[in-house]
């Protein structure tokens, strides 16, 4: 081997880093040209048709004649907030996944979104709170569920199996509790109490969403931030340590960013189907190899949630909310998975 | 030699009058059970209404406060025996700590096929939905099996388990696709969300007997290969079962149990994971005493839990499904934790 041969791998490995940022940039800009098309498509669609010209007028501020309410009060909100929860719930999935090193350890199977759900619920509907309130009881209702459920997988060390299955079964519990608080309030309509038991964007208001854009750019940037620490945890605890990453701190860090991110989302929007599991998997098919995919894994939640939520509104007869379309889609690629992972003898 | 096959006689004596006294214990709670879901409840209701009320008589307000609550114990007993004796059935068709009607997804696939049966067929009788419950706890079952025991190792708790989670998942998200646009469907989404006793009458339960009375014999009748089963597959066809008919003929009868409960009572979780594990403390392995005591246990169980979601909640009432998981999340949270990781 001489010193010639080196540098000619060297090279090679940076072109082919290269293309593959390049090939992820253009990724990037390919989904949120997607996303772009699909905030267009919810603002125009509705009972009657929006023409773009109108929808143009209405969002520079100027009267458009009928088109006005529907764009700015209920379809715009709907759009941002689908944007934002989705975006959390991706990110704050692809973060378990990742340091779990299981795509079925997402924050959504191991009760996690099940937990801040039915925090937020007790507090609206038992304790009348609004806003805030909310958010906060959710988000330290998400980080006990967490701790729960670690502490209970602990047995001389946290297994992987022993943890999804505990968490299997305190979501079971939880679910159950969530569906008892929704029966007692019956002066709810059904749409407000699916919202809790399945995830839904249905009358959304830009209030509801500041929230969770407030945590989505603070945790996330602090994901982002530190997310060469992430990357070396991926490795394995020991591999970590040996590079000299602060492992415990670290660690917590992105796992109390996540479970803020689920928590608030969830707090806003219910606890969307699936969109934690299903954006990780998907983020990394379509990103390839190499580090973990956080800004594609949050574009495909973001995606996610849009799409569902149109397809839900207006592609289907009947109108449903934007979890039970995401619940459906789903189930049959966790099905798919367990397939796959028991075909090719790997763990799941 | 004679010494020691007179300390195994010994003990096996001992063991027999052991389960002997547990059993007399366990119909006794049934007993206290029974009488106890009767006379409390939002309104307390005193002997002799209750004598009144047995005899037929519905004059004062507690009297016919008891004839809504002898029926609803029935029905109580009657589904906590059957899912009770069905989870018992399943752990040992499929080797399985961890399996329960409700885990594996039986009770969610049941639930579905009713629902669609009712929305897109038009199905209005209880005998219908009776066999619709039957086929789609059916269909789910094997799908379930099929799924959790694909590639190397069989089934593995881990892997049925999961498979149960995401068929639960995909029946309860079509069961709500299914009724969400249409108010028509009694009940609506909540009421095949959460299972429960209230509102029984003698003429919905009357038409489930002769499913349950068949299921019962059917488990009842498997209890020896069952104890075949548990040495495994190969062990058990040296003995002579037939390995294959045992476990379907089992699992028929615990898919029968299944959905002929959900068909009334909707999605009722734990049950069948929690009694198994009781009794086997009690009575040992044995699936001639466990399966029997299964039943009994199951039934107190379900009664209990519907006493304490009465009395939790007042004045209004908790559906026990959501009392049997508060109860049984715990429980199996346990069993996974008194298991090593191979083992999952």
């Amino acid at each position: 081997m001489s010193v010639l041969d080196h540098t000619g791998t060297t090279v090679r490995i940076g072109a082919l880093r290269r293309a593959r940022r390049n090939g992820r940039l253009r990724l990037a800009a390919g989904m949120i040209v997607l996303l772009i098309l699909g905030v267009f498509a919810t603002l125009v669609t509705g009972p009657t048709m929006t023409p773009p010209a109108d929808l143009l007028r209405v969002l520079t501020g100027e009267t458009a004649p009928g088109a006005g309410f529907a764009i700015l009060d209920l379809r715009l909100p709907r759009a941002t907030l689908s944007i934002l929860a989705g975006m959390s719930f991706g990110l704050g999935g692809v973060i378990f996944q990742t340091l779990l090193r299981n795509p079925l350890a997402s924050p959504d199977i191991i009760g996690i979104s099940a937990g801040a759900s039915a925090a937020a619920v007790f507090a609206i509907v038992v304790l009348g709170w609004s806003g805030p309130a909310v958010s906060v009881t959710a988000v330290i209702a998400g980080m006990g569920i967490a701790l729960l459920i670690y502490l209970l997988a602990w047995r001389d060390g946290v297994s992987g199996a022993r943890l999804i299955l505990i968490g299997i079964g305190l979501s079971a519990m939880l679910d159950s509790m969530i569906a008892y608080v929704v029966s007692r309030a019956p002066a709810w309509t059904m749409q407000e109490a699916m919202r809790w038991l399945t995830g839904s964007v249905n009358g959304a208001t830009l209030a509801e969403s500041l929230p969770v854009l407030l945590s989505l750019t603070i945790l996330g940037g602090l994901l982002l931030v530190r997310r060469s620490n992430l990357e070396a945890m991926r490795l394995g605890d020991d591999t970590a340590a040996a590079l000299g990453v602060p492992l415990a701190l670290d660690k917590v860090l992105a796992v109390m960013a996540a479970v803020g991110l689920i928590a608030v989302a969830t707090a806003a929007s219910g606890p969307i189907a699936f969109v934690a599991f299903l954006s990780g998997p998907i983020a990394r098919r379509i990103a390839g190899p190499g580090r973990a995919p956080l800004i594609p894994a949050a574009l495909v939640g973001a995606l996610l949630v849009l799409i569902g939520d149109y397809t839900g509104q207006h592609l289907l007869t009947g109108r449903y909310p934007v979890g039970i379309v995401t619940g459906a889609l789903g189930a049959p690629y966790l099905i798919y998975l367990i397939i796959r992972s028991n075909r090719t003898g790997g763990e799941i | 030699m004679t010494n020691v096959s007179d300390a195994t006689l010994r003990g096996l004596r001992r063991s027999r009058q052991r389960r002997g006294a547990w059993l007399l214990v366990v119909l006794l709670a049934l007993a206290g059970a029974c009488a106890l879901s009767v006379s409390l409840g939002t309104r307390e209701v005193g002997l002799a209404d209750i004598l009144a009320g047995l005899s037929g008589r519905a004059d004062t307000m507690s009297q016919a406060v008891v004839a809504v609550r002898v029926p609803r114990t029935l029905l109580a007993a009657l589904a906590g025996a059957a899912l009770g004796l069905a989870g018992a059935v399943m752990q040992g068709v499929t080797r399985n700590p961890l399996a329960d009607p409700g885990i594996l997804g039986v009770n969610a696939g049941a639930s579905m096929a009713v629902v669609i049966g009712m929305a897109f067929f038009g199905m209005q009788t209880l005998d219908a939905f009776l066999w619709t419950a039957i086929l789609g706890a059916g269909a789910a079952a094997c799908f379930v099996y099929a799924i959790g025991s694909l590639g190397r190792g069989g089934a593995t708790p881990l892997k049925l388990a999961l498979a149960g989670a995401a068929t639960a998942i995909a029946a309860m998200s079509l069961t709500r696709a299914v009724v969400l646009p249409r108010n028509d469907i009694a009940g609506g989404v909540l009421s095949w969300q959460i299972g429960g006793v209230g509102g029984a009458t003698y003429d919905a339960i009357l038409p489930c007997l002769p499913f349950l009375a068949a299921g019962l014999v059917l488990c009842l009748l498997s209890a020896r290969s069952l104890n075949l089963l548990a040495l495994g597959d190969d062990a058990a066809a040296g003995l002579g079962a037939r390995v294959a008919w045992a476990r379907a003929g089992a699992a028929f009868g615990a898919v029968l149990l299944c959905g002929a409960v959900t068909a009334i009572c909707g999605p009722i979780g734990f049950v069948g994971l929690v009694v198994p594990h009781v009794c086997r403390l009690l009575v040992g392995v044995d699936h001639r005493w466990l399966l029997p005591f299964s039943a009994l246990t199951g039934g107190t169980l379900l009664i209990v839990a519907d006493v304490i979601g009465r009395i939790v909640a007042r004045p209004s009432e908790m559906d026990v499904g959501i009392v049997t998981a508060v109860i049984g999340a715990p429980v199996f949270i346990w069993i996974v934790r008194q298991r090593r990781v191979r083992d999952l």
